[in-house]
């Protein structure tokens, strides 16, 4: 088994690591002969540099007020879609009501929209967290709903039998069945968390790292725009991947069977 | 235990019902083991759901433990129903799958509860399993620790729906003999739906022979004495047995 986990590993994740190191390669390669001017394309190499260089004030400001934004509206996202999902479950006229909305929510062009939460919320955190909740609570109440819809009836019957109430019945059997459908709602959350906190960084504010990346965009800086990029991409990899292993010892709890 | 008389159900609504049996009536005394016989699509589920309570009938009274109950929804939580698929939890060991009728009742400290199911699986044959999730175990190992959580229920009347239905003839052959040895110690009634007229046979004291097609039910005397051994299977008194209620249930489907 020692011996087997290295190589499993290794086809797993291999192939992808190998084109990302080969597409930087050649990237690095493109920009250091000059081929196209540096505010155009930035070689990685002085991604790095610029990312060194403006360490104090990406890690000491403007990450700290992204994941502020960020994990605030993820929090109100899955409390409220949790709440949401599991009131449409329980109210089945509220879920016809509310599913066409909820998906018209979705259509909306959040850009058009955000002057608008300026106009409500100020440059403050909050209308920064109202972008973020608008596109990171829908898939958490799709997921929670469409997974509390899984038909039960069999075991809602046996249960019945046993004298269990509907709360019981929610309690044992709907909510792990639900899961692993609430689970891929929430990883897909956890990703357009961070995309809506750049776009509402975008809009107006002073600090953050979507503001950051735009206004070096605006001075052609733009090893300082990417370097702002990629810690933007690595906090949503992080927060997916913690979402994702809260998934796995919470299902490896429930047995292997999903 | 049961009485159950003049019983009706209907499935469908209006003018499109479809009558599924009438004037059903059966009597099972404390202690029996009674099989319930009759073709697919019969009502024999229809009735197990009846009597656990699910199903509110058309017509008909039935007392259960000397008390007639008002309405369907009075019975449940009172009797054991073993629907037709296992429906063991997948998430859940085979002990969480069989304390879930404490977990929903929490009558008694749940040490109690724990150590009652570990007797259980003691004689079940099921020693080791404790921790395994269901979808670890063979066929008749989940079948059996599904009549284990029925037993668990801590009712004195236990309904199993065809529980070696989908079995295959060998480990059904092994879980009837089972059944059978557990059936002597384990002092409860049973009402047991099956179609295999040799099962049938050899575990009850009395069959009910369903006719169907609306009708209602028919005693037939099974009467072999107890204690019984497997072995029974092969002795022509049996098999004259197993002819005498195969022409019955074929009369009945004719007429
Ligand atoms: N929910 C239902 N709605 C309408 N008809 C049903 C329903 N469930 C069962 N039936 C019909 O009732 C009859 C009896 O079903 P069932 O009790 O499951 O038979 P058995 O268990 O004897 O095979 C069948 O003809 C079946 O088609
Ligand atoms: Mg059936």
């Amino acid at each position: 088994m020692r011996t087997a986990a290295p190589r499993s590993l290794l086809q797993h994740y291999g192939p992808a690591s190998l084109l990302a190191l080969l597409t930087l390669a050649v990237w690095e390669t493109v920009a250091r002969l000059g081929l196209v001017p540096p505010f155009i394309l930035p070689a990685p190499s002085a991604v790095c540099k610029a990312l060194l260089e403006e360490r104090r004030l990406l890690f000491g400001v403007h990450l700290p007020a992204t994941l502020l934004e960020v994990l605030t509206g993820f929090a109100l996202s899955v409390v409220c879609g949790c709440l949401l999902g599991i009131a449409m479950h329980l109210f089945s006229p509220l879920a016809k009501a509310l599913y066409p909305l909820l998906i018209i929510s979705q259509t909306v062009p959040l850009i058009a929209l955000s002057p608008l939460f300026i106009m409500w919320f100020g440059y403050t955190l909050w209308s920064k967290v109202a972008v973020v909740f608008l596109t990171a609570f829908f898939p958490v109440v799709i997921g929670t709903y469409d997974g509390l819809s899984k038909n039960t009836d069999a075991y809602r019957e046996l249960l019945l039998t046993y004298g269990a109430n509907r709360w019981q019945i929610l309690g044992k059997v709907g909510v792990p069945l639900a899961l692993p459908s609430f689970f891929s709602g929430l990883k897909l959350s956890a990703v357009y968390c961070v995309i809506g906190a750049t776009i509402g960084e975008w809009l107006g504010g002073s600090q953050g790292l979507g503001y950051f990346s735009r206004r070096m965009a605006g001075n052609l800086q733009s090893a300082k725009m990417f370097a702002a990029v990629v810690l933007l991409s690595v906090l949503g990899i992080l927060l997916f991947l913690a979402v994702a292993a809260l998934e796995k010892i919470i299902l490896k709890k429930r047995g292997r069977y999903s | 235990m049961i009485n159950i008389s003049n019983l009706s159900y209907a499935f469908g609504t209006g003018s499109s019902r479809t009558p599924v049996f009438s004037g059903l009536s059966m009597n099972v005394q404390r202690g029996e083991f009674i099989s319930v016989v009759g073709g697919s699509g019969c009502g024999k589920s229809t009735l197990f759901k009846i009597i656990a309570g699910l199903l509110e009938p058309d017509n008909g009274r039935i007392t259960l433990n000397g008390a007639e109950s008002a309405t369907a929804a009075k019975r449940l939580g009172s009797v054991a129903y073993m629907p037709q698929q296992d429906l063991l939890l997948p998430w859940r060991t085979v002990m969480d799958n069989c304390l879930l009728p404490w977990e929903l009742k929490r009558s008694r400290p749940k040490a109690a509860a724990v150590a009652e199911i570990r007797t259980l699986l003691q004689r079940f044959g099921l020693e080791g399993t404790e921790g395994a999730y269901p979808q670890e175990l063979s066929g008749g190992m989940r079948q059996r620790v599904a009549v284990l959580r029925t037993v668990a229920a801590g009712n004195d009347l236990l309904l199993l729906d065809e529980p070696f239905g989908a079995l295959d003839a060998i480990t059904k052959r092994s879980l009837q003999r089972w059944l059978l040895e557990l059936w002597a110690e384990l002092d409860k009634t049973v009402l047991f739906i099956t179609h295999d007229l040799e099962e049938a046979l050899l575990l009850s004291d009395r069959i009910y022979l369903m006719t169907g097609s609306g009708g209602g039910m028919q005693e037939f005397p099974a009467g072999l004495p107890r204690p019984r051994h497997h072995s029974l299977n092969y002795q022509p008194q049996f098999a004259a047995l197993r002819q005498e209620l195969e022409l019955k249930l074929y009369e009945n489907r004719r007429s």
